[in-house]
């Protein structure tokens, strides 16, 4: 849409990033900024567990010891917040849904997925969303342990959708057949979270129906 | 009109609050009733088409109508904070939309239990609307705020805070002075830790809603602490404004 307004005077402060695409009204960050509701869980690995149930053939669970014998990848990948930054090629190691997914063995009616983390944070997203390289459970960040306030010990990493899809302290992966809306979801923010559509809220989804309103 | 659509408001009055904060009183064409601690996108538009959006909390309560204000901190080479504070003067238009959040929002209802509100800087921003809008609902709840500052310049709001304070004996403003306190200062003078957070806890009595808002550092330590002091998860909430890790 053209946008006939400006602000006079008003000009970009830093040069372009280059060689990376920006999506429409996100900024480049070269640190790691923290979004959350509420104080940060601090989860001791020897109590953590995880588990991939709902619409599955073989519910799984894994603790941590199990968890971190799951074949491991090396990850770079862009991540994108609804608060306007985003970073460019960060780097993560973890265990590929695709994995985990193939384990458990998704039954055929599963669609949508519920992420369910220590503290009660929840966000849904399509099945589709998670499979295909698309998404992985994240442990190590920049070489490190993931660090509480980013998620750790582990964190839901799915970069192509909005970062707050990406859940902190995963707990739970649940396979639904219809699509529910998780913890910012119901207060308004987008069922989806593309962020190259730019839909950060509720209104910005393209098919408001489809999103069960 | 959708809240969430872009609309253009105008700047109707400007007041300087410190050496680097201002408070932008904006006329909305499409006002739509906002909860205390929700937030507005600014959006800002370069000639050749640029665009930059940040998020500012709302500070004038839901009571004052057809007008938001905005407080804006004007951060070191700050992109639009920086905009805002220099190129920006009455009678000038800016493209916003909002209110937006759903979780960081209190409601002054008589009901309404006692509340801890815990500030760093311009994180005061959304816990001014909480309080004005406490103030307008003529509740008295218990109410303290504990509110971290580096020098005496820098308290935002100091004057209606105080007025505050003095009228409504419900309510606590707790200041400290993490740089330099005034002479004579008998409060505060360190970061917010949790030996002042439990006396704030005592101060707003049994089992307070906690707001939190500020620097993610202030941040972190003191959701972590009110948690170790036995406040259920729940009842913290918080907002991170800055990737700054100060
Ligand atoms: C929900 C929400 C509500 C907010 N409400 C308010 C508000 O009411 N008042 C207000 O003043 N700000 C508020 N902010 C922060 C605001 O959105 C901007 O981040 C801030 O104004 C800086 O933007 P900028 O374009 O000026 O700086 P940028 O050009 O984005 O950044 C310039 C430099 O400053 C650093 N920086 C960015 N933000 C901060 C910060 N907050 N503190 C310290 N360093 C920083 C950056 O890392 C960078 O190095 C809020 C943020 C959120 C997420």
């Amino acid at each position: 849409m053209q946008n006939p307004f400006f602000n006079r005077g008003f000009q970009r402060k830093r040069p372009a990033p280059t060689g990376h695409v920006l999506p429409p009204g996100q900024y480049e960050t070269q640190d790691f900024p923290v979004l959350s509701a509420g104080p940060t869980p601090r989860i001791a690995t020897a109590k953590w567990s995880f588990a991939l149930d709902g619409l599955v053939e073989t519910p799984q669970k894994w603790n941590w010891a199990e968890f971190n014998a799951l074949p491991h990848q090396d990850l770079t990948v862009d991540i994108h917040c609804v608060t306007q930054w985003s970073k460019f090629g960060t780097t993560w190691q973890g265990v590929s849904l695709d994995t985990l997914l193939a384990l458990a063995g998704p039954k055929q009616e599963a669609r949508y997925v519920m992420a369910h983390c220590y503290g009660g944070y929840t966000t849904n997203l399509p099945l589709a969303d998670l499979t295909g390289g698309k998404a992985f459970i994240g442990l190590l960040y920049d070489g490190k342990p993931l660090a509480p306030e980013h998620g750790g010990p582990a964190r839901l990493v799915v970069p192509h959708l909005y970062f707050w899809k990406s859940a902190k302290w995963i707990q739970r992966l649940e396979l639904l057949a219809d699509d529910a809306p998780g913890f910012w979801e119901r207060a308004g923010y987008s069922m989806y979270g593309d962020p190259w559509k730019e839909q950060r809220y509720r209104d910005d989804d393209e098919d408001q129906a489809a999103a069960g309103l | 009109m959708s809240a969430l659509q872009w609309q253009l408001a105008t700047v109707t009055a400007l007041r300087p609050e410190t050496p680097r904060v201002k408070t932008f009183v904006l006329h909305l064409p499409y006002w739509t009733p906002h909860r205390a601690g929700q937030h507005y996108t600014v959006r800002l538009t370069a000639p050749d088409g640029y665009q930059a959006q940040r998020s500012y909390s709302v500070a004038s309560p839901p009571e004052q109508t057809s007008q938001i204000e905005l407080t804006v901190e004007l951060i070191e080479e700050g992109e639009v904070s920086g905009y805002l504070f220099e190129g920006v003067t009455v009678g000038d238009q800016l493209e916003v939309r909002g209110p937006i959040g759903g979780y960081f929002v209190w409601e002054a209802t008589p009901l309404a239990g006692p509340l801890l509100l815990v500030a760093g800087g311009s994180g005061v921003v959304p816990l001014m609307a909480m309080l004005r809008h406490r103030h307008r609902s003529g509740i008295h709840n218990a109410t303290v705020l504990l509110y971290s500052v580096r020098t005496p310049d820098d308290v935002i709001f100091y004057e209606e805070l105080a007025r505050m304070a003095a009228a409504d004996a419900t309510f606590t403003l707790l200041l400290t002075y993490t740089r330099h306190s005034p002479a004579n200062w008998s409060g505060y003078q360190r970061r917010i830790d949790a030996a002042m957070l439990a006396e704030a806890v005592k101060l707003a009595g049994s089992s307070p809603q906690c707001f939190i808002c500020g620097p993610t550092s202030l941040v972190e330590t003191a959701a972590s602490s009110l948690q170790a002091q036995g406040i259920p998860p729940v009842s913290i909430r918080t907002e991170r404004f800055g990737p700054s890790g100060t």
